[in-house]
């Protein structure tokens, strides 16, 4: 690796604790990112030279805290210290430093920073927004493009979440347990909706958004690391590593998607896979079961399969049943339904959507299952009229065009039966 | 005279790796590696899973306590290790609580192997 990609590297495995100790620091966001930013330009003059410190992370904080103080000291006229000396006081504060940052503090200033971000009144797109700029340090130009805006857009967007978050005062203490437990799950349902928004984009062309997903993954090993025994949090790491697997197996060249029966299975990432399914076994011992921990069961038992063929539908259908218990919505019953239909077949899987019609009556894939089960059951005229509804509620051209081609087949398979009706 | 060559790194770096950085770090390791074996200098490789994957048996008390993420002591030293083979995570358990009944105090660090290697240097 380049002097250059190390660098980088290693000033985005190090911004998360140095951002939060700045903002425990300076209990400011902006100051604490200025700072923070100053700090990863002196780097990338330091480390090339100086070659890379012991501990990234008390360097930069080290580092920005001294050029806000000195920045400050500037604004009050008063005599600044000369930047040479700060740097080179660095390698004997280093280890002082190092040494603090061992203990609590690293768990509480990233909690803290992760919790700021998902503040219970912050819209969920704010609070994924806020958290890619603080937290994982993406560019307002690189979310923008990952959620299809424009930047000017994105930059409103994180002004106004970060305007909410000052206006809301927060508290830079350390929140009680109860409160603790609230929040994590906040932060936990935000590192999922991060994962989803990259994994099936909610509109616009780009159906797969790998770098989003990448990074939700990140972030749940952080929040794993800080509750290193929640099986929950096991749940959720492992969930997403393993839908995460089965990416490069879910377009084809053309961006079309490729339904999880059809695709191949060997570009799934097996060391992803593997990891995924220790995380299951990790949290399974805990003997709590929770949404995020079923779920991981659920995509633990395809990606058992080495055949569509193998795959346990009886066993998928039961996980499906408490999770309906756990978290009841018709989003779950309608997955449900698709295992139902393989253990039971369409009619009593169709029987379970029926009731799904209203809840459910503006939901892309609603009417795609449907369709699939009206065609297995031979009811064409009827699917046809799901598909065409699932088509005006498809929200990437890639949905659109998997059931156009479901829509196609319909047409030449209907054609002959139609002539031989009109004949008759 | 056999040595150990452990392998320590920030995680939060290789983790962020992109496939393709991964895969040519361990190409450019395999050129090497297939160089010692040839010499019959090489001995196991192992690649362990992050840290968030493994799960502690602390020691120091009977019956021995399970924890969940790595050993995080900097009071002790590592002194040696282990490579089994578990069905699951119960199985590997299993066996390091056979092994602290040998030889109680301290902790086992159990944590998947995610890419091995058996290799053949000379004992």
């Amino acid at each position: 690796m380049t002097d250059l990609a190390w660098i980088d590297a290693a000033l985005t495995s190090a911004r998360p604790q140095a951002l939060a100790a700045l903002t425990r620091y300076f209990r400011d966001l902006d100051t604490a990112e200025e700072a923070f930013q100053e700090s990863c330009l002196r780097a990338l003059k330091a480390w090339p030279q100086n070659g890379p410190p012991r501990d990234p992370a008390a360097w930069l904080i080290m580092v920005a805290r001294n050029s806000a103080i000195d920045a400050a000291r500037r604004r009050t006229r008063q005599v600044a210290l000369p930047t040479e000396e700060v740097v080179s006081d660095l390698d004997d504060a280093e280890a002082a430093l190092a040494e603090r940052l061992d203990d609590a503090h690293y768990r509480d200033d990233i909690l803290r920073l992760l919790f700021i971000c998902c503040q219970p009144d912050l819209p969920v797109t704010q609070q994924i927004a806020l958290a890619l700029r603080v937290v994982s340090g993406l560019s307002v130009k690189e979310i923008a493009r990952a959620f299809l805006v424009s930047e000017s857009a994105m930059e409103q967007r994180i002004t106004r979440a970060k305007r909410r978050v000052a206006e809301a005062q927060v508290s830079f203490e350390t929140p009680g347990a109860a409160e603790r437990a609230e929040r994590v799950a906040a932060v936990a349902a935000m590192i999922y909706l991060l994962f989803n928004e990259g994994y099936s984009a909610s509109g616009g062309e780009a159906h797969v958004r790998a770098p989003l997903a990448d990074e939700a993954i990140r972030l749940a090993r952080l929040l794993l690391r800080l509750f290193p025994s929640e099986p929950e949090i096991m749940g959720l790491a492992a969930l997403l590593l393993l839908q995460h697997a089965r990416t490069p197996a879910r377009l084809d060249a053309e961006g079309t998607i490729i339904l999880l029966e059809d695709q191949d299975r060997s570009l799934w990432d097996r060391n992803m896979i593997a990891e995924g399914l220790v995380l299951v076994d990790k949290a399974v011992r805990h003997g709590r079961p929770g949404p995020y921990q079923v779920q991981a069961a659920i995509a633990a038992l395809h990606a058992g399969a080495a055949r569509p063929a193998d795959t346990d539908w009886a066993q998928i259908d039961l996980l499906y049943a408490s999770l309906e218990r756990l978290q009841p919505s018709p989003v779950v019953t309608l997955n449900r339904a698709v295992a139902v239909a393989k253990v039971r077949g369409p009619a009593a899987a169709l029987a379970m959507i029926e009731p799904l019609a209203e809840p459910l009556a503006g939901y892309f894939h609603f009417f795609g299952v449907k369709g699939g089960l009206l065609l297995k059951l031979k009811r064409n005229r009827e699917a046809r009229v799901a598909f065409d509804r699932a088509i005006a509620l498809a929200n990437t051209a890639a949905e659109a065009a998997h059931i156009r081609m479901h829509l196609d087949r319909l047409m030449r398979e209907n054609a002959p039966d139609e002539a031989a009706r009109a004949n008759s | 005279m056999q040595y150990a060559i452990l392998c320590y790194h920030s995680e939060d770096v290789v983790c962020s790796w992109t496939k393709e950085e991964d895969d040519a770090v361990m190409a450019k390791l395999m050129v090497v590696q297939d160089r010692l074996a040839k010499q019959g200098k090489l001995g196991p490789v192992a690649r362990l899973m992050p840290t968030t994957a493994a799960t502690t048996l602390r020691k120091t008390q009977e019956p021995p306590v399970v924890l969940d993420g790595p050993f995080a002591e900097t009071k002790e030293q590592l002194l040696g290790f282990f490579v089994v083979e578990a069905r699951a995570l119960d199985e590997a358990l299993e066996i390091a609580r056979d092994l602290a009944r040998a030889n109680p105090g301290g902790a086992y660090e159990i944590r998947p192997i995610s890419f091995f290697q058996p290799g053949a240097a000379a004992a």
